[in-house]
C-alpha cells in the first residue's frame, strides 16, 4: 500500500490517476485550492476503495505552506512514499505578451512553485532512503514555441529541475518521473477544438501509474508524443523561426 | 469562446452541430447560454437512439463530466453518485461487494441521469418495474438556479415529471439508488425455443413467478408458418451455495471479458434482407435441443452487445432506427402478430428483435414508457422513404391497440401518436425548463 500525496488533486489528470490508486487500495492525501471540489473528489475516492483520504486546502503559490503540507500528509498517512505534483494553469499566451506581471504569475504557478515543492519533497524522501516523485511537466517545455512559450518556459524549468533531481536522488533510493502529456481533453482545455492528437485523462493516468510503478524517467503520454517532440526539437532554428507552430 | 461540434445519437441518423457548455461541478450553477442558443439539453453517454438526446442548433450539457461517487453503504446497498456515472462503473464497484443494479437496460454504458430521464426498464420489469422505481431521491438543478431534492415524498410532482422526463425538466446533478443483493456475479439461465406467438405468451406467463429475468429474441424475417418463432431466455441470479464446477471456465471473479470494436463504418449497411434471413435461420437453430440451461457471468447475460463496442456502425453511414412499442395486454397478441406480419412482408428489419412482457409494477414518471402488456423492439437500417412508410403502417397498429412508442428509441414519431400514447403530456409541459429543449420535444410538440 502506497502513501501518496497529490498536489493539484482536483485537476482532471490528477483525479483520474487518484482513482486508479484508490481502487488499488493506496492511502491518499489530497491538496487543492477549491474546497468543495476537493471534498467531492475525496468522497469519490473513498467510495472507490481508498482506505484513507486526507485533504488540505492549499495554494501552491504560497511557498511558505509547502513544508507544512508535507508534514500534514506524512502525519495523516503515517508516512509518505509517493508525491504527484499536478497543479497548474493554462496560461493565456496573448495576455502574457502584453501583461508582464501576468506572465510572471503564470511562471510562478507552473514553474517556481512546482520546483520549490519538488525540492522539499526530494529532501524528505531522500532522508528516508526511498520514495517516488511524479511531476506533470508538458511537451510544451521541450521547445519554446510562439503559441505558448510562457507556459512552455515554466514547464522547461520543471523538466530541467526534475532531470537534475533525478540524477542526484537516484543514488539515494528516490526516483523522479517527469510526465510530459500532449493535448489532454480536460475542463482546462474545454474551449479547444479536439482532434486526433487529443488524449483522455484516463490514458494519461494509466501512463503515470505505470511510470511510477516501473520507475521510469521521462514519460511522454500518449507515447507518440516522444516522436513528435523528437522531430520538433530537431528542426533547425532558421526553419523553426519561419513556422507557425 | 463557444465551440460547436457535431454530436450524434446511437442510431447515427443525424449529426447536428451543438454548442458544448462544460459543467464545472455539481455544486456550480448551470452555465450561461451562448448568444444564439435558446436552449440546452443534458447529454449523457449518447445511447438514446433518435433525437431525444439531441438539441440541433442549441447547446448540450456534457453530463459525463459529473462522474463522481458520493457515498456507498455496503450494509444497506444505498448508492449516491453524480448523474454522469455509468452503470458499468457502478457494477464494477458494487458487484464484488455483493450488490447489483435493481434494474438494468440492455447496455451498461448509460449514465445514471440517462437511466432516470428515460426511466429505463430491463428483463425484470415484471417483478421490479422500471429504474425510477428504485431511485430514492435526486437533485434537480433548474436554469433559474433553483435546486430541488426530489423523491416520492419531497417535491413528488417534480420527481414524477423528471423520471422519464427526457432531460427536459432541468439537470439531474446526483441521485441515490437502492441496489439489490446478489451472492456472486453469475446467472442461472435457460434458453427455450418457441414456434409461435401463442407459445411465447404461454412461456411468459409460466416463467414470471419463478424467474426474475425474462426476454425473447424473435425472428422477424419470416412470415407464414414461421411467424412468431424465437428463443425465450429466462434467468435468476445464482444462489450463494454453488458448486464451483458450475462457474464458467475462464471467468475469474472481477475479471473483464474481452471486448471487440467495430473498427470502421462500412460504406453500406451489412444488414439487408439476405443477411437477415440467413442469420435468423442460423440463430433459431443455434441450440440443438429445445431447452438449454446453463450458468453465465452477468455480462453476457445482460449485455451481449456490449462485448462488441460501437456495433451500431454495422448499419453503415446512414445509420438506423429502432422501433420499440408497448401494447396493452388485451390487444397484445393480435397487435404483435399484425406488427410482425407487416415487418416480415416488408423484408426490412434486422436480427436484433426483442419481445418481452411488461408486468404490473407501475412506473412513477408522467412520461414513463413501460406499462402492463407486451413490448416489441426492432432495429431497421435507414432506408429512407420506404422505411418510413413501413413505420407509418406500424404506427397505425400501435395507435389502434392503445399502445405507445419509447421516446429513448424514437427519431421520427409524430405529435399525434406521442400525445395519444402519453396522455399526461400536457401536465408535463408545465415542468419543462424554459431554457431546455430537444429535437424530439420540438417535433412531438409540433414546434419548428
Amino acid at each position: 500500500m502506497r502513501k501518496i500525496l497529490i498536489v493539484g488533486a482536483t485537476s482532471a489528470i490528477a483525479e483520474a490517476t487518484a482513482r486508479v490508486w484508490a481502487q488499488r487500495g493506496d492511502k491518499l492525501f489530497l491538496a487543492a485550492r477549491r474546497e468543495t471540489q476537493l471534498q467531492s473528489v475525496a468522497d469519490d475516492l473513498r467510495t472507490r476503495g481508498a482506505p484513507f483520504v486526507g485533504t488540505q486546502v492549499f495554494d501552491a503559490n504560497a511557498l511558505d505552506q509547502h513544508v507544512s503540507l508535507l508534514q500534514a500528509a506524512t502525519e495523516a498517512m503515517g508516512g509518505l512514499d509517493t508525491v504527484l505534483i499536478a497543479h497548474g494553469t493554462l496560461s493565456d499566451q496573448n495576455r502574457a505578451q502584453t501583461d508582464a506581471a501576468y506572465a510572471m504569475d503564470e511562471i510562478h504557478t507552473n514553474g517556481l512553485s512546482v520546483v520549490h515543492l519538488m525540492g522539499l519533497a526530494g529532501e524528505q524522501l531522500a532522508s528516508q532512503g526511498h520514495g517516488a516523485i511524479a511531476v506533470i511537466s508538458s511537451v510544451a517545455g521541450d521547445r519554446g514555441r510562439q503559441s505558448n512559450y510562457v507556459y512552455g518556459s515554466a514547464k522547461a524549468l520543471v523538466s530541467a529541475f526534475a532531470s537534475g533531481l533525478r540524477q542526484r536522488l537516484s543514488k539515494q533510493g528516490v526516483h523522479v518521473v517527469t510526465i510530459k502529456p500532449g493535448f489532454v481533453d480536460t475542463p482546462m482545455t474545454a474551449s479547444f477544438k479536439k482532434g486526433a492528437l487529443w488524449a483522455k485523462p484516463e490514458k494519461v493516468a494509466a501512463d503515470i501509474v505505470n511510470g511510477v510503478d516501473k520507475g521510469k524517467s521521462v514519460v511522454y503520454t500518449p507515447g507518440f508524443w516522444a516522436l513528435i517532440m523528437l522531430i520538433i526539437k530537431h528542426i533547425p532554428e532558421f526553419v523553426f523561426v519561419k513556422l507557425a507552430l | 469562446m463557444a465551440v460547436t461540434s457535431s454530436y450524434t445519437s446511437w442510431g447515427r441518423v443525424l449529426r447536428p452541430e451543438h454548442e458544448l457548455l462544460p459543467l464545472a461541478s455539481r455544486h456550480a450553477a448551470l452555465p450561461a447560454l451562448p448568444d444564439g442558443s435558446a436552449t440546452m439539453l443534458p447529454y449523457g453517454n449518447g445511447r438514446s437512439y433518435g433525437d431525444s438526446n439531441l438539441n440541433p442548433g442549441g447547446a448540450l450539457l456534457p453530463g459525463r463530466q459529473l462522474d463522481r461517487f458520493i457515498a456507498f453503504d455496503p450494509s444497506t446497498g444505498v448508492l449516491r453518485c453524480e448523474a454522469g456515472v455509468l452503470l458499468s462503473e457502478i457494477l464494477r464497484l458494487v458487484v464484488p461487494q455483493g450488490w447489483f443494479l435493481p434494474v438494468t437496460p440492455g447496455t451498461q454504458f448509460v449514465t445514471v441521469g440517462g437511466a432516470i430521464a428515460n426511466d429505463v426498464h430491463g428483463k425484470n420489469h415484471h417483478v421490479a418495474g422500471s429504474f425510477g422505481n428504485h431511485v430514492r431521491c435526486f437533485e434537480l438543478l433548474r436554469s433559474d438556479g433553483i435546486r430541488r431534492v426530489c423523491s416520492l415524498t419531497e417535491h413528488a410532482d417534480w420527481f414524477a415529471a423528471t423520471v422519464g422526463g427526457l432531460g427536459l425538466t432541468g439537470l439531474i446533478t446526483w441521485a441515490e439508488v437502492q441496489l439489490r443483493r446478489v451472492a456472486n456475479p453469475f446467472m442461472v439461465t435457460e434458453s427455450i425455443r418457441f414456434r409461435s406467438l401463442e407459445e411465447f405468451f404461454e412461456l411468459s406467463a409460466a416463467s414470471e413467478a419463478d424467474h426474475e429475468y425474462t426476454v425473447s429474441w424473435i425472428d422477424c424475417a419470416f412470415g407464414g408458418k414461421r411467424l412468431g418463432r424465437g428463443l425465450f431466455n429466462r434467468g435468476n441470479h445464482a444462489p450463494a451455495a454453488m458448486e464451483t464446477a458450475w462457474v464458467p471456465r475462464g471467468l475469474a471473479q472481477g475479471g473483464d471479458p474481452h471486448t471487440r470494436t467495430v473498427p470502421i463504418t462500412p460504406p453500406l449497411s451489412l444488414v439487408n434482407s439476405l443477411s437477415l434471413k440467413s442469420f435468423n435461420t442460423l440463430y433459431f437453430h443455434k441450440q440443438r435441443r429445445d431447452v438449454v440451461s446453463g450458468m453465465q457471468h452477468y455480462r453476457p447475460f445482460f449485455y451481449p452487445l456490449d462485448a462488441l463496442l460501437e456495433w451500431n456502425r454495422i448499419y453503415g453511414p446512414r445509420g438506423f432506427y429502432q422501433y420499440q412499442c408497448a401494447i396493452p395486454p388485451e390487444r397484445a397478441l393480435k397487435a404483435t402478430r399484425a406488427l410482425l406480419e407487416a415487418i416480415s412482408a416488408s423484408g426490412m428489419g434486422s436480427f436484433l428483435a426483442v419481445l418481452k412482457q411488461f408486468g404490473a409494477p407501475a412506473s412513477h414518471g408522467m412520461l414513463s414508457f413501460p406499462m402492463p402488456g407486451t413490448t416489441l423492439a426492432l432495429d431497421f437500417p435507414n432506408q429512407g422513404p420506404r422505411l418510413h412508410k413501413l413505420f407509418e403502417a406500424l404506427d397505425r397498429i400501435v395507435l389502434e391497440a392503445g399502445g405507445r412508442l419509447y421516446p429513448a428509441k424514437d427519431g421520427r414519431m409524430g405529435a399525434a401518436l406521442f400525445k395519444a400514447g402519453y396522455p399526461r403530456w400536457s401536465e408535463f409541459t408545465s415542468y419543462v425548463d424554459p431554457r431546455f429543449s430537444s429535437g424530439f420535444w420540438r417535433r412531438v410538440m409540433e414546434q419548428a
